[in-house]
C-alpha cells in the first residue's frame, strides 16, 4: 500500500512507488483528504492537497482513483454555490455546520432530486460524441440537454420511458462500436483541466451587451472574447465584476469568487436572489451559478476552482448557451500557483512566480469562444478576469501577462476612484481590440452614426486630455474659448456619460439605445455651442443657460423607458441658443 | 504511552530537527524539556520520513543537541476558553502572564481555525457609531467588518484605536454583550501599557482580553498571537453571543516576523523577501471576522498597520487592503498640520458602508454627502496642485472656493477632539454646511430634490465668521 512519507503544507510526497498518474486524483489520509498528482520522479510522487493537511501523519495511507479530477455534470449545477473543486457548500454546510472542515469526500450536485425528464431518441438512433439523448427543465429559464459524452458514440439499444428521473438513474443505454454497453445517465464526468471538444470555432461578431455606458460605447466586448480588469485594492474591479453578473445579456453567468472575500461572496447570494432579470422576470440566482474559494479556503483548491468554473461554462455552452465567466481574481489564483511552485522547490522565474505562468494563463484565457458545438449549435463562453496587481503596478508579471492573451482591457483607475468616479474605467489607458469585430452589428442595430460618434467622443475626451497638461501648469483661465469648450463638454462627458450610479434604479442598467440618444445629445449640445462660439458669444455665457447641468443630469431624468423625450432636449437647447443668439446680437 | 525523544539533530534559528520520529502529525505540538527543567513549546511544521522539523515558540537560545527532550502530544496547538478569558492578560502564545492562574476551560480549540463557510455567513449590515466624524460619514465601520487603519511611525494611529474602542456603540441596545480582544504583535511595552491604561479609563478593563507579544518577545510567538486572540473571539462571538472587536496591532511587524521564520526555513522569498504565502496567511487571519448564521454575535476587527516609509504598495499594507474590506489611511501631512485624527479620506474606503448606510441605518441622505464630499475633496486636491504652480491669487473664483473648502473641510470636520462623540446626525449636518461654501453648481453628486432642501448658503457663514 501507498503511504505518506513527507508532508509540507499542501504539498505531500510518497515513496517509491509507481501506481500514480500524472494529474490523478487520490484521496490522502485517513480521513480521505482530495488531492491531485502533480509530478512524479523515480523516487516520489508529489501530491497537492485541497484541504488542510493540520493533523496528517507519515505512514497513513494514500489510495489512488485511477481517474484524473473531474467535475460531475448534470442538472442541479444551475443557481448552486459550490467550492474550488465542486462540493456544494450548501451541502457542506448541512455536513459539518458553519466552519468548513477537512475529510468531506468528495460530494457533488444533489442526487435526490427528480426531474421531469424527456428523452429525445429511438431505440436504432446512432449518437456521435455531444448529442442530445434527453432534456428536462432545470430552472425556470434554463433547460438542460443532456449529451453524450465527447469521448463516446455508438448505437441506441434500450430507451426508458419519459417521466421523473434523479441524476444517476439510467435513461438510455447505447452500443459502442466496439460492442460494449454503455448506460446514460442524466450527468456524466469531465476533467476540468482538459477544454470540451468543438466542432469548430466560429468569428465573433456579437457583443455582450452589459448596460455600462464606458464598456458598451467606448470599450465593447463581444461574446466569445476575453477581457481583464486590472486595478488596486479599492478602484472597483469586485463592483465592475458585480454589475456584469448581473446586467450582462449572456445566458447563463459562472461567478468564480478565487481568493477574495466571504463577506462578498455572501452578498453575492444575497442581492443575486433578490434582484430580478429584466428579461426572464426570474431572480438571477436561476441563471447563475458561483464557485466559492475564499481567501482562507486551501490554497490548492484556488488554483483548481478557475478550471472548475470554465468545465461548467463549457458543459453548459456545449448546450447552445451563451455563457460569461467572471473570475475574481486571476491573481489569486496566480498566487496560488506561485505558492504550490515555492513549496516544490521550482526554479522560480520573475517575482517568484513559476516560469509556466503565461502558458497557464494562455490555457485559460483561450477555453473563451464563440463555437459551433458537436451538436450543430451555435454557443459561446466571454470570460472576464479580475487583475490585482501587487502595489496598483501594472507593470507586474500577472498584469503584463494578462494582457498578451485578452482583447479587452479595462484599467482601474486610483485616482479616478478616489473622486468616486465609477466605474472607475481610465479611457485613455483602456483599449479593445474587437470594435472592429462588432462594427457591423453596431451599424446594423444603432445604424453608422453610432461608431463615429464613439469616436467624436473619444476625441474630445483625448483632447481634454492633452489641455489638462496646461491646466495643470497655467490654469484655465488663459485658454481661448473653444479651448474652454473642450473641457467643458468633457466633464459633460465624464459626468454625464462615463459615470454611471450603480444604486440607481434607471442607471444601472442603461440599454444600448439610450447610450446612443445620449451620445447624440452631447455631441448636439457641443455643436451648437461652437456654432455659438463663432457668433462670437462669449463661453461664460453658454455656460450660464445652466445646460450643461442639464445635460449631465440627463441619465437620471429620462428613464429607460421614455425616450422620446430626448426630443424635449434638443428642443430646449434650441430655444436657449436662439435667445442666446438674439441677445447677443443686441450687444453687438 | 508517551515517547521521549532525547537530544535534537539540528537547531538552526527558531527551528530544531529531529530524526527517528514516527506517527507525527503535520501542525502538532511538542514539549521541549531542557535540562534546567524550563520546558518550552514547539509545533510541527515540516515532516519527511522519519525527520520532522518543529518551530520552537519561546526560541532555542541554550538548546544544544543533546541537552532537550522531546515529547509529541498528538494535538494540534489549542487554546483553553471560557468566559473567564475576559479581564485576563496573555502572552503571544496564550498563556496567561498576569499571575492569576490557568484559565479553567470549558473547551478547546485549536488555533488556527477553520474557513467560514461562505453560506453559513450574514451579510454584514449594521453599523458601529464611533462619534468620529471622518470615519462614520466617509468609511463607516459596519458590525463584522474587517476595518484596518494604515498608519505610519509616529502617527496617531494608537490614539485613534482608543477612542474608537471607548465610543464605538457596538452593541447599541444592551451593553452587555460587547467584548475587546486586543492582540499587540512587537509593540513596545509602553505601548501595551498606554492600551492597557486607557482601557482601565474607561472601564472596559474587565471586557478585555489581552494578548501582549512585546518587540523583543521571540518571533514564532508573534506568528502565534494573533490566532490566539481570533480563536478566543470567536469563541466568545459564535459560542457566547457577544459583539467582539478585535484590535490587532501591529500586523507589520507580524509580516516581519512571518518572514524571518520563512527565511529561517530556507522558503523561496516572493516580494521584498516576504513568503509567496503571505496572502493566505494574511487572509487565514482577516477572513476570520465575520458573522455566522444562528448566532446573535460578530467578530468586527480593526487590525494596525504601519506602512514602512509610508508606502502603501508595501507588500503588507497591499496585500492587507485586498483582503479587508476597506481602509482607513492617515497621512503624515494632515498631522504635521495638527489635524487629529489625520485620517486622509480620499485613500479611505469602507465596502460594506454601502448597504449600512441610509434610510432605516443612518440617515436617508448619507450617501448623497458622502458621495459629494469625497467628489469635491477630490476636486480640492486639484486646485491645490495648481495653485502650487501657479499661485494661489491667480485661481479662478470656483478654485478659490474650494480652497476655502478643503481648508474648513480639514479643519471642522476631519478634525475633532479626542475626546469628543458626534452623533450621526451632527456628522451629516456639518457635511451640508460645508458643502454650502461651495456655488450650487458644483454640488453635483445630489439630485435635485434634496439639493433645494439642503443648500442654503447661510449655513456656511459660520465658517467664514471664524476667522
Amino acid at each position: 500500500m501507498n503511504t505518506v512519507y513527507s508532508i509540507n503544507g499542501p504539498v505531500i510526497k510518497v515513496k517509491d512507488t509507481k501506481d500514480f498518474m500524472m494529474l490523478e486524483m487520490v484521496y490522502v489520509g485517513e480521513k480521505k483528504l482530495i488531492g491531485e498528482v502533480i509530478g512524479i520522479t523515480d523516487e516520489f510522487t508529489t501530491i497537492q492537497v485541497y484541504e488542510s493537511t493540520t493533523g496528517l501523519k507519515v505512514g497513513e495511507p494514500v489510495y489512488t482513483t485511477g481517474a484524473p479530477l473531474s467535475a460531475t455534470l448534470g442538472p442541479g449545477i444551475m443557481s448552486n454555490i459550490f467550492d474550488g473543486i465542486e462540493r456544494p457548500l450548501k451541502k457542506l454546510e448541512e455536513q459539518q455546520g458553519a466552519f468548513i472542515d477537512e475529510g468531506a469526500s468528495l460530494i457533488s450536485i444533489d442526487d435526490n432530486v427528480e426531474y421531469d425528464v424527456t428523452i429525445t431518441v429511438r431505440v436504432g438512433d446512432y449518437l456521435n460524441g455531444g448529442d442530445v439523448y434527453a432534456i428536462c427543465p432545470e430552472t425556470y429559464v434554463v433547460t438542460h440537454y443532456c449529451m453524450l459524452s465527447p469521448l463516446l458514440k455508438g448505437e441506441v439499444i434500450w430507451v426508458n420511458s419519459n417521466g421523473k428521473y434523479k441524476i444517476n438513474d439510467v435513461v438510455c443505454r447505447i452500443k459502442t462500436d466496439d460492442n460494449k454497453e454503455v448506460d446514460l445517465t442524466l450527468c456524466q464526468k469531465w476533467p476540468i483541466r482538459n477544454p470540451r471538444p468543438v466542432k469548430r470555432r466560429l468569428s465573433i461578431s456579437k457583443p455582450l451587451i452589459t448596460g455600462q455606458r464606458v464598456i458598451d460605447t467606448l470599450l465593447p466586448i463581444s461574446k466569445g472574447g476575453a477581457g481583464a480588469i486590472p486595478g488596486g485594492f479599492g478602484t472597483g474591479k469586485t463592483m465592475t465584476q458585480h454589475q456584469f453578473a448581473k446586467w450582462c445579456d449572456a445566458d447563463i453567468i459562472v461567478y468564480v469568487g478565487c481568493g477574495e472575500r466571504g463577506n462578498e461572496m455572501t452578498q453575492v447570494l444575497d442581492e443575486f436572489s433578490e434582484l430580478i432579470d429584466p428579461r426572464t422576470n426570474r431572480p438571477l440566482t436561476d441563471r447563475t451559478i458561483l464557485i466559492a474559494n475564499t481567501s482562507n479556503m486551501p490554497v490548492a483548491a484556488r488554483e483548481a476552482s478557475i478550471y472548475t468554473g470554465i468545465t461548467l461554462a463549457e458543459y453548459y455552452r456545449d448546450m447552445g448557451y451563451h455563457i460569461a465567466i467572471m473570475a475574481d481574481s486571476t491573481s489569486r489564483w496566480a498566487e496560488a500557483l506561485r505558492e504550490i511552485s515555492g513549496r516544490l522547490e521550482e526554479m522560480p522565474a520573475e517575482e517568484g512566480f513559476p516560469a509556466y505562468l503565461p502558458s497557464r494563463l494562455s490555457e485559460f484565457y483561450e477555453r473563451a469562444g464563440y463555437i459551433e458545438t458537436l451538436n450543430g449549435k451555435e454557443g459561446s463562453i466571454t470570460i472576464i478576469g479580475a487583475v490585482s496587481p501587487q502595489g496598483s503596478d501594472f507593470s507586474e508579471p500577472v498584469t503584463q501577462n494578462t494582457k498578451r492573451f485578452v482583447r479587452c482591457f479595462w484599467a482601474l483607475d486610483k485616482t479616478l476612484a478616489y473622486a468616486r468616479h465609477y466605474p472607475a474605467i481610465n479611457w485613455i489607458t483602456s483599449y479593445s481590440e474587437y470594435v472592429d469585430d462588432l462594427k457591423d452589428y453596431y451599424d446594423k442595430s444603432m445604424g453608422e452614426s453610432f461608431l463615429r460618434n464613439r469616436q467624436r467622443i473619444l476625441n474630445i475626451l483625448l483632447e481634454e486630455d492633452k489641455l489638462m497638461e496646461i491646466v495643470k501648469l497655467i490654469g484655465a483661465d488663459v485658454l481661448p474659448d473653444n479651448q474652454k469648450l473642450i473641457i467643458e463638454i468633457a466633464k459633460v462627458i465624464r459626468v454625464g456619460f462615463l459615470q454611471q450610479n450603480a444604486y440607481h434604479q434607471d442607471d444601472t442598467y442603461v440599454p444600448l439605445k439610450k447610450q446612443n440618444l445620449m451620445m447624440e445629445l452631447i455631441l448636439y449640445l457641443y455643436d451648437r455651442c461652437l456654432k455659438a462660439l463663432e457668433e462670437k458669444v462669449p463661453i461664460s455665457v453658454i455656460i450660464s443657460t445652466g445646460l450643461f447641468e442639464k445635460v449631465i443630469k440627463v441619465k437620471y431624468d429620462i428613464p429607460n423607458n421614455a425616450l422620446n423625450k430626448f426630443e424635449e432636449y434638443k428642443k430646449e437647447i434650441d430655444d436657449k441658443f436662439k435667445e442666446l443668439s438674439i441677445s447677443s446680437s443686441e450687444w453687438r | 504511552m508517551s515517547l521521549q525523544h532525547i537530544g535534537l539533530n539540528e537547531v538552526n534559528g527558531p527551528l530544531i530537527a529531529l530524526d527517528n520520529v514516527k506517527g507525527v502529525g503535520y501542525d502538532e505540538v511538542a514539549k521541549i524539556k531542557l535540562e534546567d527543567g524550563t520546558e518550552r513549546i514547539g509545533r510541527v511544521v515540516e515532516i519527511s520520513g522519519e525527520k520532522v522539523i518543529l518551530q520552537v515558540f519561546e526560541g532555542t537560545n541554550g538548546l544544544s543537541l543533546e541537552n532537550t527532550k522531546t515529547k509529541f502530544t498528538g494535538k494540534p496547538m489549542e487554546m483553553p476558553l471560557s468566559k473567564e478569558v475576559l479581564g485576563r492578560v496573555f502572552n503571544g502564545a496564550g498563556k496567561p502572564i498576569d499571575g492569576l492562574g490557568d484559565i479553567y476551560a470549558e473547551k478547546f480549540a485549536d488555533i488556527n481555525g477553520k474557513p467560514i463557510n461562505p453560506v453559513s455567513r450574514v451579510y454584514p449590515r449594521n453599523y458601529i457609531r464611533t462619534g468620529i466624524s471622518s470615519i462614520d460619514c466617509l468609511t463607516t465601520l459596519i458590525r463584522g467588518q474587517k476595518l484596518p487603519i494604515f498608519s505610519g511611525s509616529g502617527l496617531s494611529h494608537n490614539k485613534l484605536a482608543v477612542q474608537i474602542v471607548r465610543q464605538a456603540q457596538i452593541a447599541e441596545d444592551s451593553g452587555e454583550d460587547f467584548a475587546i480582544v486586543f492582540a499587540a504583535m512587537g509593540v513596545k511595552n509602553d505601548i501595551a501599557d498606554y492600551f492597557r491604561r486607557s482601557f482601565v479609563d474607561s472601564g472596559v478593563l474587565n471586557k478585555v482580553a489581552m494578548f501582549i507579544n512585546l518587540s523583543n518577545d521571540p518571533i514564532i510567538e508573534r506568528i502565534l498571537t494573533p490566532r490566539c486572540a481570533l480563536t478566543v473571539a470567536e469563541y466568545l462571538a459564535h459560542e457566547k453571543g457577544m459583539h467582539i472587536l478585535v484590535i490587532m496591532t501591529d500586523m507589520t511587524s507580524y509580516a516581519e516576523a512571518l518572514r524571518e521564520f520563512s527565511s529561517s526555513k530556507g522558503e523561496i522569498p516572493g516580494r521584498k523577501g516576504y513568503p509567496g504565502y503571505l496572502y493566505s496567511d494574511l487572509a487565514s487571519l482577516y477572513e476570520r471576522a465575520g458573522i455566522i448564521k444562528g448566532s446573535k454575535g460578530s467578530v468586527t476587527q480593526i487590525p494596525i498597520l504601519t506602512m514602512p516609509n509610508d508606502d502603501i504598495t508595501h507588500p503588507v499594507p497591499d496585500l492587507t487592503g485586498y483582503i479587508t474590506e476597506g481602509q482607513i489611511v492617515l497621512n503624515r501631512n494632515l498631522d504635521q498640520a495638527g489635524v487629529y485624527p489625520s485620517v486622509s479620506v480620499l485613500p479611505s474606503l469602507s465596502r460594506l458602508m454601502k448597504d449600512g448606510i441610509g434610510e432605516g441605518y443612518t440617515r436617508f441622505d448619507h450617501s448623497a454627502v458622502a458621495n459629494q464630499l469625497f467628489a469635491s475633496y477630490a476636486r480640492v486636491q486639484e486646485a491645490r496642485s495648481l495653485a502650487s504652480v501657479i499661485g494661489e491669487e491667480e485661481l479662478s473664483d470656483i478654485d478659490k472656493a474650494y480652497m476655502e473648502f478643503g481648508v474648513q473641510f480639514e479643519k471642522n470636520f476631519i478634525a475633532q477632539g479626542f475626546e469628543e462623540n458626534r452623533s450621526i446626525e451632527d456628522t451629516l449636518d456639518l457635511g451640508w454646511d460645508l458643502l454650502c461654501l461651495l456655488p450650487k453648481s458644483e454640488i453635483d453628486r445630489v439630485d435635485e430634490k434634496l439639493l433645494e432642501e439642503k443648500y442654503d448658503p447661510k449655513k456656511a457663514e459660520r465658517f467664514k465668521n471664524a476667522e
